[in-house]
Order: structure tokens, then C-alpha cells, then sequence
């Protein structure tokens, strides 16, 4: 396992330039699909797929998945999220391989543990997917997307989202700083 | 005109889509260093702002096409998703994702990418974020009412303030170029750096803002495509000069009981007036909605004659002309306004003994018409009626 950084590693892209690329991406979904980018979606279509196959009768008779067949009459892998988060695996390691930023490592705070830093994640995940669903969207669904329809439902979330970001940082303090 | 989807593209080729479109999502934030915790909670430390820098811009970049192909008329504004604002659950299921960001250190978005580039702390993040969803999921009967409390349907915030798009559009554009500058003063002042910036680097960020607010004033200045076209259509001399082809209920009627079925009968009034008495077989697009993209295949089809009619000579005429901007249908305008029509065919007085046979012969043919008319309706009550076309609404978010 690799652990530190990559000694090759190319600098990032100017921050303003990428947020200009990641507009222009937010601003073609919107046009072609109008619709825009989102990624907890894809998590739930696992979630719901895995669900399905492990218990279909348990998954027949709970008001989440009947509502959510209902809307998703293609079922959970025909799913708009499901083709586009696939398309981020492959963009991002495309980009990683530009930057030769690519190999196994687990990054963490410099004062935590592996154990810690994974029992973390895996919470902070929890958090966010359980987060997601009652937001109805994660920062790309929601904030992001939101933000370039100017729904005030995405606008709130994205403030809360930085909101409580901001007000827990100092109680976690000891994950990330030195 | 977009979107795209579902008009002219078909859902299951947008999956293709969706998955170049994904490529170039997961690039550009990965390029941008999100898939590095280190990176994403900079922001919440005030070491690095990238996050903040990176998420505006592109928000920014996003608000302001959307709202310039808007005015333009290149992209449909009615149709595209607003996220719904259900204002409890947003709050705090933000709230929550909040406190999941700054201690997982990812969003979903950015973990995928942390994992494309081999990051084991994005794999636990999203085994992680499976199981909060599982567990949204499975307690979903209880907490039901609580996420559907607060719904205020697919509000814009400018909507909410009562304030055009464009003008909160520029608001956002100032704030979020006021944070980039505070940020650069924090960032600086946290790291011990002196706030310098090469000339040239400025000079670039400077030409960047002011493209943005020209964009933005281009949309708030100029004219758009409806206003446009509504435009034209208000002035009284096109109403005039233009030669619009006129057809006489007579004929209209004859049209009808002879050829139903190459005709589109319309009428441009408001949905009570249609209630209230409508021509046989007559669809109600009212005027106002008549751009709207769900009556468009009406407009650019070149199959049946489509003839308008109004309580009003001004509002026909005005109506013909909008579908001629619209579409190249074959446009006719009813001479006579639907109460006039009904009066001939529907009311009409017997005429007295000593008529003429021209009278007497008009009489019998517009009663015949108006039986096979009523006969008509009757039989295309289920089968033949024209389909009414219901407003294109596309589903989306997480």
C-alpha cells in the first residue's frame, strides 16, 4: 500500500477553470436532459437492486420500494445516475492517470489511525446516503443542481449542508489537523 | 430547442448519454483535486478553498447558460426538473450530510472519484453511504410524513422572493465573486502567505467576472425569443398587412362533417370560454400557452389544417400569427366567433313561410351539418377525440 504523496504528482487544474469545466458538464446534462448531474441516486439504485434480489417478497410489501418501482418503472439499474456515476469511475481515473495520481492508498488526518479514519468514513457515509435521501440529493443532485435552476430547495440544502459542515468542524478537529 | 430529452432524444439513449456526460463530470472534479479529503476539507479549516471555488464558479457557469438558452429560447425553462422544495427535510437531511461530509471528509460525487483513483478510504465512504441509505430506506415508514412536511412544490428561490430569475441571478453571480475574493484574503492569512497575485493571472480572473456580467446583462437587457415574438405579434400593422387565409363557418362546417380528420379546430380562448361552448370537435390551446412545448408537434405539422378561433377578431389574427412563428402548419381563421357558429347551426330560426328558396335550402344544409356535426362528436367522444396533450414534467435529483 502506498501510503504519502504521489512524488509525481501533477498540480491540480486551476480551481476557477474547473469549476468553468464542471459548469459547462452541469449546463450540457441540463440542456440534453434537462435534468442535471447527481451521485447518492446511483448509491440507492444499488441499494434498492441489492434489496430486491436478496429479499423480493420482504422488498414487495414495503412502501420505500413500491414507491420507488413506481417511479422507476425500468426498474433500478435502468437509471439515468447509474450511466453517469459509471461515466465518473472513468473520468476520474482518466484524470487521475493524467496526473499520475493513481494507486491504492488510504488518506487520512495525520494524528488518526487506519482504523479510525475507515470507522469514520464509513460513519460520515452513513451520514451523508441517510442524509441524501431525506434531502433529496447530495451536493451534486442537490446543491449543485439546484443551484443552476435556482430551486430553493437545492439553495437551502447547500447551505445546510456547508452550514453543518462548518459549525461540527471544530469537534472533529483531531480526524484532519495536526 | 432543449431539452433534448424527452423530445428528441429517447430515454434509453440518454443512458448513453448520461454516461459521457458522467466521464466528464468525474474529470473535471477530479482535476480539480476532489478526490483528495485533504483538499475538500480544506474549506471547512480555512486552508484551501478550492471546494468553494470550484462549486460556485461551476454553479455559476451552470445558472447563467441556463438562464441566456432560456431567453433564447434554445432551452424550455418550464419543462426542465426543479428540485422540489420540501423545506424540513431539506434542511435537515442538509444538515446531517453536513455533518456526514466533515467526518467521512467526501460527498458521494467526490468519493466516486477518490475511489476511480484508488482512494480505500472512498471505498468505506460508499459502503458507508449504501448503508445510511439502507437505513433511510428501511425506516422509511417512520419517517414518511416528516420528509414529505413542508412542501412547497418546484419553487425557484427567485420565485420565492418574488424577484426575476435574471435579477437573483446576479446576486448569486456577486456573492459568489465576493467569497472568492474574501477566501483568497483568508486562505492567504491562514497559510502565512502574502496576498500577491501575478498581473497577468489577474488580469485573466478580470476578464472572466466581466464575461459572466455580460452574459447576465445580455439576458437582463436584450429582448427575449417570446418577448420577441409577442412583440411582433402585438403590432397592429403585421395584424393588418399580413394575409390571413379565412374560412367561413359554412365551410368550416362542411370541412368538419366531411373531413375530420385533416383538421385541427382551435380554440385560442380561455379554458372557462372552451367550457362554456366550444366548437364540435375543437381542442382549447389558450393563447398564452400557446408556446408551450407540449402543442408544438400541432404547429409544425404539416398534415391537417389547423383553424383558429376567438371571441375576439384581434385575438384570432393574433393567435394565426404566433403559430406562423411557431410552426409551417396550414393556419385558417374562422370568420365568424364560436357564439355566431352556434347561432347558425345550433339556434338557427326556422325560416319564415314566405322565404326564399336560397334561405330555405341554407337552412336545411346547416341543419343537416349541425346533425352530422352532434353525430360526430358522439362517435369520437372516446375513440377519435383529439388527445389532450399534457404538460412534459422531467423527474430527477438523487
Amino acid at each position: 500500500m502506498v501510503q504519502g504523496e504521489f512524488k509525481n504528482a501533477k498540480p491540480y487544474m486551476n480551481p476557477y477553470l474547473a469549476g468553468f469545466l464542471l459548469g459547462m458538464v452541469l449546463l450540457a446534462t441540463i440542456y440534453i436532459t434537462g435534468r442535471g448531474l447527481g451521485a447518492s441516486g446511483a448509491v440507492k439504485s444499488v441499494v434498492v437492486a441489492s434489496v430486491e434480489s436478496a429479499a423480493p417478497n420482504y422488498a414487495e410489501n414495503e412502501v420505500f420500494y413500491q414507491n420507488y418501482n413506481e417511479q422507476n418503472p425500468q426498474g433500478p439499474w435502468k437509471d439515468f445516475l447509474v450511466f453517469e456515476v459509471i461515466g465518473v469511475l472513468v473520468g476520474a481515473f482518466f484524470s487521475g492517470v493524467i496526473g499520475k495520481r493513481v494507486g491504492l492508498k488510504l488518506e487520512k488526518g495525520p494524528r488518526v489511525t487506519n482504523y479510525t479514519r475507515v470507522g469514520a468514513a464509513i460513519l460520515g457515509g452513513a451520514l451523508f446516503g441517510f442524509g441524501s435521501q431525506l434531502g433529496r440529493g447530495c451536493t451534486s443532485g442537490s446543491a449543485l443542481s439546484g443551484m443552476a435552476v435556482l430551486s430553493l430547495g437545492g439553495i437551502l440544502t447547500m447551505l445546510a449542508i456547508f452550514g453543518a459542515a462548518y459549525a461540527l468542524a471544530y469537534f472533529f478537529r483531531k480526524l484532519w489537523l495536526n | 430547442m432543449g431539452p433534448l430529452v424527452p423530445f428528441i432524444i429517447s430515454e434509453e439513449l440518454s443512458l448513453v448519454i448520461a454516461f459521457f456526460l458522467g466521464i466528464g463530470f468525474g474529470f473535471a472534479l477530479e482535476q480539480a483535486g476532489f478526490s483528495s479529503t485533504k483538499k475538500l476539507v480544506g474549506l471547512f479549516y480555512g486552508y484551501d478553498f478550492t471546494v468553494l471555488r470550484v462549486f460556485f464558479t461551476a454553479g455559476i457557469t451552470a445558472m447563467a447558460g441556463v438562464l441566456l438558452l432560456g431567453h433564447y429560447g434554445l432551452l424550455d425553462l418550464g419543462v426542465i426538473y426543479i428540485n422540489p422544495t420540501f423545506l424540513n427535510s431539506a434542511l435537515v437531511g442538509g444538515a446531517i450530510m453536513g455533518a456526514g461530509f466533515i467526518i467521512g471528509g467526501f460527498c458521494p460525487g467526490t468519493s466516486v472519484c477518490a475511489l476511480a483513483i484508488g482512494k480505500l478510504d472512498a471505498l468505506a465512504f460508499l459502503f458507508g453511504a449504501a448503508l445510511g441509505i439502507f437505513a433511510f430506506t428501511e425506516s422509511f415508514p417512520l419517517i414518511e410524513d416528516f420528509y414529505r412536511a413542508g412542501n412547497m412544490g418546484q419553487i425557484r428561490i427567485s420565485d420565492y422572493f418574488g424577484m426575476s430569475n435574471i435579477a437573483f441571478g446576479f446576486i448569486l453571480a456577486i456573492i459568489a465573486v465576493g467569497a472568492f475574493v474574501a477566501t483568497w484574503y483568508i486562505e492567504n492569512k491562514v497559510n502565512n502567505r502574502k496576498p500577491v497575485i501575478a498581473s497577468q493571472q489577474k488580469n485573466k480572473y478580470i476578464g472572466a467576472v466581466a464575461a459572466l456580467f455580460v452574459v447576465l446583462a445580455v439576458v437582463a437587457i436584450f429582448p427575449g425569443e417570446k418577448e420577441i415574438i409577442n412583440n411582433r405579434i402585438a403590432e397592429a400593422k403585421r395584424q393588418q398587412t399580413c394575409v390571413f387565409k379565412e374560412m367561413s363557418a359554412d365551410k368550416l362546417s362542411s370541412e368538419i362533417v366531411n373531413k375530420y380528420y385533416a383538421l385541427n379546430v382551435i380554440d385560442v380562448r380561455s379554458p372557462e370560454e372552451f367550457e362554456a361552448y366550444h366548437l364540435p370537435l375543437a381542442v382549447n390551446i389558450p393563447f398564452d400557452q400557446m408556446m408551450e412545448r407540449q402543442y408544438e408537434p400541432i404547429f409544425k405539422q404539416r398534415l391537417k389544417t389547423n383553424v383558429f378561433y376567438a371571441g375576439s377578431d384581434t385575438l384570432v389574427r393574433m393567435a394565426c400569427l404566433k403559430a406562423r412563428y411557431i410552426g409551417k402548419s396550414e393556419n385558417f381563421i374562422l370568420k365568424e366567433s364560436p357564439g355566431e357558429f352556434r347561432q347558425m347551426f345550433f339556434e338557427a330560426e326556422p325560416p319564415p313561410p314566405d322565404a326564399s328558396k336560397s334561405q330555405l335550402e341554407l337552412y336545411t344544409f346547416r341543419n343537416i351539418n349541425a346533425e352530422k356535426m352532434n353525430d360526430l362528436v358522439d362517435a369520437l367522444k372516446n375513440i377519435g377525440a383529439p388527445v389532450k396533450r399534457e404538460k412534459v414534467t422531467i423527474q430527477g435529483g438523487c
